[in-house]
């Protein structure tokens, strides 16, 4: 057992993944409370009568599509968005392998995608990635307002995804070392998500909500 | 740090909340409010990205208001918001933002941007950073009573040759009526047949009403500006003339950002509710329409197709939707809907206080011509709205690219609508009065 890859396999596997675990969730709370204890104040202004006004659910899950003619100005960024937080989140959540250790840490699983589509909206989502890294650094707007932070955060989504893939598909080096070096991609995504702009993932449905009702009392649907 | 940067910076620690912080952490730089906003789509300038407007505020969120932040600054990896770079932010916090809020609608986030940039003009003010044209409007609002130098003295004359015009009384602080109705300055003085018009609806449908001499300009330029205590002085002119008069409720005229003013912003201005109903005047249109108290002839059908501009504040920032397609739809006889209406209207370039900054209009121009592309595909020749403002740049921006359709407001099409041979309904209708 001298493979260095088992050894840092070991690592992810054990306290590696109960620091991520640990920094995230200390993080996460900490932001949440960075954001919830400044409170707002009541809107005194009456709203609308009830049956005029808005739904703000409906605004929370109205955001998921572009306002008409917005995706005709900028197809890339809708395109690469929805193939990225697709393929993602179909490998995440229903790939073999992920749904062993979801049964391991919470003691169920559920069905999996078959092996060949897992692979495939894997590939999906990396190509989306790199399609939208070319966009970020093409498109005049998103590269003026590119940060640091952004690449970071693409960086962060974008190892998982890759070495996952490099795994499944015995690419370069060892499978255990893969696999290690995945561990260790997707525990740096959950230990930096909370501090990153990644923690849009948890609070475009707070904002989402908060803008649906603004608009919401006044009577538009938004 | 000078007193004014200290006092501008705690303008915006106070504006800070909730909704804001979580806006700014949703933000993933995706871009699309560019899309969204008029600035942009026709300049291609990717400084007028609507999220970047608010830069500084967000370094200032960033810094102070997350362990992260603090902790960079402590350590020299960020530097504080300075007086020179609000004073850079300046143009793309005033001049190119109409507070139109299309970009709050776009926003995958969910962010409402343009709140925040309303917030943000509070510290930009007091940090001595707004545009000189509306620092003066302002103190004109303040010391004369309208942003335009608008008199008591100018409305009388006004209203003594309307009621010349009209053969009609139009009251002036008559208490106990049901509505206190105001104007813009721009009404008083560009279009000032409004207040015939007014009269004409008025007596058709057996509404008792009356003007105030202590308060009857109707904008805020405080707000525009971010002032609250000004925005606070001027409105409270208004609340208390009404209160003291005792009506049911105040008119707001066809001035998108006096509507949000008094509708919307104005009870959290004040901090309590008011002791009466702030209703635009088409929505008081709408609701007589309904009842049956105003009657509406057809135009003639050989009249030429027109169109209906939404005002932002009144449509996307104020809920009134329907109101104008519900009294259009009882005149017109040709109406074309724009490509995007209501909620999803393009502001025509002039609102949050843009049209009063002088320097700001080559921009202005060049952003009306996404209002052209829409107003032309529809091939009308009058294009009917329901805003002041948006009226006078409406007339502006087709008379600079040559474009020949007429500009018109919708109570005014309303008033000459009006059916002429019904009796009027009776003086019970008109109640209020004892």
């Amino acid at each position: 057992m001298n493979d260095p890859g088992y050894e840092l396999l070991l690592w992810v596997r054990g306290p590696g993944w109960i620091l991520a675990l640990a920094v995230f969730s200390f993080g996460m709370a900490m932001r949440l409370f960075e954001i919830f204890a400044l409170g707002r104040r009541e809107d005194l202004a009456p709203p609308r009568p009830a049956e005029r006004q808005g739904s703000p659910m409906r605004t929370v899950w109205n955001r998921f599509f572009p306002v008409p003619g917005l995706f005709e100005r900028a197809p890339a960024t809708h395109v690469s968005g929805y193939l990225f937080h697709i393929g993602f989140f179909a490998v995440l959540f229903f790939a073999e392998f992920h749904i062993q250790l979801f049964r391991h840490l919470l003691g169920f699983g559920w069905p999996a995608l078959s092996a060949p589509l897992a692979d495939a909206l894997g590939v999906v989502a990396i190509v989306a990635l790199l399609a939208a890294l070319v966009s970020r650094m093409r498109d005049p707007v998103k590269r003026f307002l590119s940060t640091a932070g952004d690449y970071l955060a693409w960086a962060l989504t974008f190892l998982p995804l890759l070495t996952g893939w490099m795994a499944y598909h015995h690419v370069l080096v060892s499978y255990t070392r893969m696999v290690a070096l995945h561990l260790l991609a997707a525990e740096l995504l959950l230990a930096l998500l909370p501090f990153t702009k990644l923690i849009h993932a948890v609070t475009i449905f707070v904002a989402r909500w908060y803008t649906g009702e603004q608009f919401g009392r006044k009577g538009v649907q938004a | 740090m000078s007193a004014t940067l200290e006092r501008g910076l705690a303008a915006l620690r106070a504006g800070m909340d909730t909704p804001m912080a979580t806006f700014f952490a949703s933000c993933v730089h995706c871009g699309l409010c560019a899309e969204a906003c008029l600035f942009y789509t026709e300049t291609g300038d990717p400084k007028y990205t609507p999220i970047h407007k608010l830069e500084p505020l967000r370094r200032l969120w960033k810094q102070e208001f997350t362990l992260l932040g603090k902790l960079m600054v402590n350590i020299g990896l960020d530097q504080p918001v300075s007086d020179a770079e609000l004073a850079e932010w300046e143009p793309l916090v005033y001049d190119s933002c109409t507070l139109c809020g299309r970009c709050s609608l776009a926003c995958p986030a969910g962010n409402d941007i343009t709140a925040m940039i309303r917030k943000m003009r509070e510290g930009m003010a007091l940090s001595g950073h707004a545009p000189e044209d509306l620092v003066h409007a302002t103190q004109r609002a303040v010391t004369l009573g309208s942003p335009m130098g608008v008199k008591l003295s100018t409305l009388k004359a006004k209203i003594r040759a309307q009621e010349r015009e009209s053969g009609l009384t139009i009251p002036l602080d008559q208490p106990g009526v049901d509505y206190m109705v105001l104007f813009s300055g721009m009404e008083i003085v560009q279009f000032s047949e409004i207040l015939g018009a007014m009269a004409r609806i008025f007596k058709h449908a057996g509404v008792s009403w009356t003007l105030s001499s202590e308060a009857f300009e109707a904008t805020n330029s405080g707000i525009q500006l971010g002032v609250s205590d000004l925005a606070k002085e001027i409105l409270l002119r208004t609340v208390n003339a009404a209160e003291k008069l005792g009506v049911k409720g105040v008119v707001s005229p066809e001035c998108g950002h006096a509507y949000t003013a008094l509708r919307w912003e104005g009870p959290n201005l004040i901090g309590r509710r008011y002791h009466f109903e702030v209703v635009h005047i088409l929505e008081l249109l709408a609701r007589l329409q309904k009842e049956k108290r105003l009657r509406l002839r057809q135009r003639d059908p050989e009249e030429r197709p027109l169109s209906f501009h939404d005002p932002c504040q009144l449509a996307r920032r104020g809920g009134v939707l329907e109101e104008p397609r519900e009294l259009l739809g009882k005149i017109a006889t040709d109406f074309r809907e724009m490509s995007d209406n209501r909620e999803r209207n393009w502001c025509c370039g002039g609102g949050g206080g843009v049209s009063a900054i002088e320097r700001s209009e080559p921009l202005r121009a060049k952003a009306f011509q996404r209002k052209l592309h829409q107003i032309e595909e529809l091939g009308v020749h009058t294009l009917v709205t329901a805003c002041s403002n948006c009226r006078i740049i409406l007339e502006e921006g087709l008379e600079t690219y040559q474009i020949r359709v007429d500009v018109a407001g919708l109570t005014e099409l309303v008033a000459d609508h009006l059916e002429e041979d019904q009796p009027q309904t009776g003086a019970g209708a008109a109640g209020g009065e004892s």
